[in-house]
């Protein structure tokens, strides 16, 4: 049957002229220090890390890596700042200083969005419309709750909690940052927080961006460095929360390390999301979620549409446009404002990648990839697709964070139900049907926080984000991201 | 006229909507004035997955019942221990209580009950959200069961205590495994035989007797249970609890950090933490008339 479908050829027909984000104008510097106490200082031990540009393996810069002593400074000024400047001030106060953080990210938008790609390889299209954007609109809806708290929760004085420490991961840097300060921040806590290594800049920035709305000194403190810095935020005695985003297998070591402790935390961890195509869907928007639900960003996203499940009477149709669609995608350099599919992260995450596509193969399952020129250097994965692939693949259960797709199919409702919850995840779902009393079966049955129906990868600070089971606890976003920096007994 | 003979109760554990001894056949005895009052099951670890895998098979239909049924249910409760207040009172006395105290704690039980049995169709109008987001879609929040949650009841307030941990935990869909208290375990087999009375599915509710140093850690490891509620003083058991339950990501309560005897434990904030947050997107149609006003 699905030989009859004829493929649409593309041929080299379909280029557009490039179109590249000037770089002009750009002042990175060839050094980055921690901010700690409102104040850039070098590393007391004097070490530093390259930050690497992954289209081209150029450094950028370098970056200082914090070790005991300096993250001891950054949580005794966040304490200090606790105990005295951001504790006695109003909260209508409060909330005007993260308003001034929005506004300000919205006044450098362009920059930020520029070093955004150039340091993590994601399309400018995508960190122009949507990272930094997002990351702005986050500080400016927690700014207004700042002042409101007592209408969140009835019967209860809420109070901060004190010094949070939050670790961040690089697949959206700025926007994840902007994810934990806003409503650590708009509860009146202080904060240290570590962006992760691969991805240090724009966290860097937005600490200038802190020290230019002149928040009192150490209520936000930025220190960089890899995991080993992180163990040390998580381990230091003197935090009363972690927030994490990151893997599921660090977040148990987390939760492990923190076990017996008066710590809170809140873990966004991994995903491995079904969407779910049936027979009455729409399909070409369905084929474009799905487009966008797993190669957005790479496919470096927790809550990426990884396994797709067909419903079988239109799997052919359903594949064949499939394909055609990713054909169409522009991979290559992420500063081409054309580019739908920018660089691999990192070395490591593309061996990772690597590794799970070779494991896709060696299992059994068929193999599709987008026919297209890859740049000579840099780390680049072309879209890639699986079919013939059964729920004990690899590549079906586990969390590959690249552009894998694993396609399945399914026959009844009840039977696509079980198999997309047979997973330790539960992040999201995405559910194509035209039948609204399916969808919200759906919506209902399914094991995971966020349910895109018709819709997939849709993000808003009003909208909490996080997940079920493995996929970790604690909502960002909306009314239920305040709570987890809050005390409420 | 000869004396009549007391009948005397058989105390089993509760799994599955059935009264089976421990599958290890074990016991301990419980003792007053050197009379045995019962022979308690001292369950094993096997008694654990079975208790688990029945609440989670239970877990299906408890949790898409209607609201207002679960209510119901949960009234129903209430009513039947009203009814059996005697039975609850001697047993507490048993257990050392005096009178007047066993009398407090059963009608303290009874109006929690109660209480906690009208939050069903209240949690989400309160706690749950329509959020406006910027695109235009519909975007809304509601709190949904986490599943199975394995509960270590406190070792005081046999009574009192167990039901304070087990209805805010059930009354949104979930369903239990529940570790009574090891010393006063009486009322807890009563209490299973009033929910058997009660309408409430085969496995909603499991009650498990014996050692709690022996049986928590099988119950904080197991991979198919969601959450943890625990009310138990021995910190190092809970820290080891605590430290078991990341294997799979369990979200851990500790319970006993509010006071039970207190009516502040009467709120749905200690409801919420069982429940998850879920939000759900969908499109809403663009044409020249369409608003974002949700």
């Amino acid at each position: 049957m699905s030989s009859k479908i004829k493929s649409l050829k593309y041929n080299g027909k379909w280029d557009f002229s490039t179109s590249i984000e000037s770089i002009e104008n750009l002042s990175i510097q060839k050094e980055y220090q921690l901010f700690i106490n409102g104040k850039f200082q070098k590393p007391v031990d004097k070490k530093y890390f390259p930050s690497i540009n992954p289209t081209n393996e150029q450094q950028l810069t370098r970056i200082a890596k914090a070790e005991s002593k300096d993250v001891d400074m950054a949580v005794n000024s966040a304490r200090a700042a606790f105990n005295g400047q951001w504790g006695e001030i109003s909260a209508k106060q409060r909330a005007k200083y993260i308003y001034r953080i929005a506004r300000i990210i919205q006044e450098k938008a362009k920059e930020l969005a520029v070093v955004e790609t150039l340091d993590g390889g994601k399309p400018i299209r995508e960190s122009r419309d949507i990272d930094i954007p997002l990351a702005a609109a986050h500080f400016f809806y927690y700014a207004g709750w700042a002042d409101k708290l007592n209408y969140a929760f009835p019967n209860r004085t809420p109070k901060p909690l004190g010094v949070v420490g939050q670790i961040i991961p690089w697949n959206f840097p700025l926007m994840m940052a902007a994810w934990k300060i806003a409503p650590a921040l708009a509860t009146g806590n202080t904060v240290v927080l570590k962006p992760a290594e691969s991805t240090s800049i724009t966290a860097l920035l937005l600490a200038e961006i802190i020290k230019e709305a002149e928040l009192p000194p150490g209520v936000v403190n930025i220190i960089t460095g890899d995991g080993s810095t992180g163990n040390l935020i998580v381990n230091h005695p003197d935090l009363n929360k972690i927030a994490f985003t990151g893997s599921t297998q660090v977040g148990k070591s987390i939760m492990q390390s923190i076990s017996g402790t008066n710590k809170r935390s809140t873990m966004e961890l991994g995903g491995k999301a079904a969407n779910i195509i049936f027979e009455d869907a729409p399909l070409d928007q369905a084929v474009e979620g799905v487009i966008n639900g797993i190669y957005f960003n790479q496919g470096h996203v927790c809550c990426a549409g990884s396994r797709l499940f067909i419903q079988e009477s239109v799997y052919d149709v359903v594949l064949r446009k499939l394909k055609d669609r990713m054909q169409s995608l522009v991979v290559g350099n992420p500063l081409d404002k054309n580019t739908d599919i920018g660089a691999v992260n990192s070395k490591q995450q593309l061996a990772t990648i690597q590794k799970y596509i070779d494991i896709g193969v060696k299992e059994g399952a068929d193999i599709f990839q987008l026919n297209c020129e890859l740049p000579k250097s840099g780390y680049w994965c072309p879209p890639t697709l699986f079919t013939n692939v059964s729920q004990s693949h690899s590549i079906a259960k586990e969390e590959i964070f690249g552009p894998v797709l694993a396609v399945q199919t399914f026959r009844t409702t009840q039977e696509v139900i079980n198999k997309a919850n047979n997973t330790p995840y539960g992040l999201s779902a995405g559910v194509w049907t035209d039948k609204g009393s399916k969808a919200f079966n759906l919506a209902s049955k399914l094991k995971a926080g966020v349910i895109w129906a018709n819709t997939y990868n849709k993000f808003d600070p009003t909208s909490p984000f996080g997940g079920y089971k493995e996929s970790g606890h604690g909502r960002e976003g909306g009314l239920h991201g305040l709570s987890p920096y809050l005390n409420l007994e | 006229m000869s004396k009549r003979i007391k009948v005397l109760k058989t105390y089993k554990i509760f799994i599955d909507g059935k009264f089976p001894r421990t599958e290890s056949g074990r016991y301990t005895q419980l003792k007053k004035d050197n009379l045995t009052i019962a022979n308690v099951c001292l369950s094993s670890r096997k008694d654990i997955r079975n208790a688990v895998l029945s609440a989670r098979n239970a877990f299906e239909s408890w949790s898409s019942k209607s609201a207002y049924n679960r209510s119901q249910i949960l009234y129903r409760i209430a009513e039947m221990m009203e009814g059996n207040k005697n039975q609850f009172i001697e047993e507490l006395i048993l257990q050392g209580e005096e009178f007047n105290k066993a009398i407090l704690e059963i009608d303290q039980s009874i109006d929690r009950i109660i209480y906690f049995a009208g939050w069903p169709d209240k949690i989400n109008p309160i706690f749950g959200s329509v959020n406006p987001v910027a695109s235009s879609h519909f975007n809304f929040t509601i709190l949904e069961p986490m599943g199975v949650v394995g509960i270590v009841a406190s070792e005081e307030n046999s009574l009192l205590g167990l039901i304070s941990s087990i209805i805010p935990i059930i009354l949104s869909g979930n369903t239990c495994v529940t570790i009574v208290s090891e010393k006063l375990p009486l009322c807890a087999i009563s209490l299973a035989e009033v929910i058997s009375n009660s309408d409430v599915p085969n496995g909603v509710v499991n009650i498990i007797t014996g050692s709690k140093d022996e049986l928590a850690p099988h119950l904080a490891q197991h991979m198919d249970v969601n959450a943890l509620g625990v009310n138990i003083d021995n910190k190092e058991l809970k820290n080891q609890m605590f430290f078991q339950a990341s294997n799979n990501l369990k979200r851990v309560v500790d319970v006993s950090k509010y006071k039970i005897e207190d009516s502040s434990f009467e709120s749905p904030y200690i409801v919420k933490k069982f429940m998850e947050a879920k939000t759900t997107w969908h499109p809403i149609e663009k044409d020249f008339t369409s608003t974002n006003n949700y």
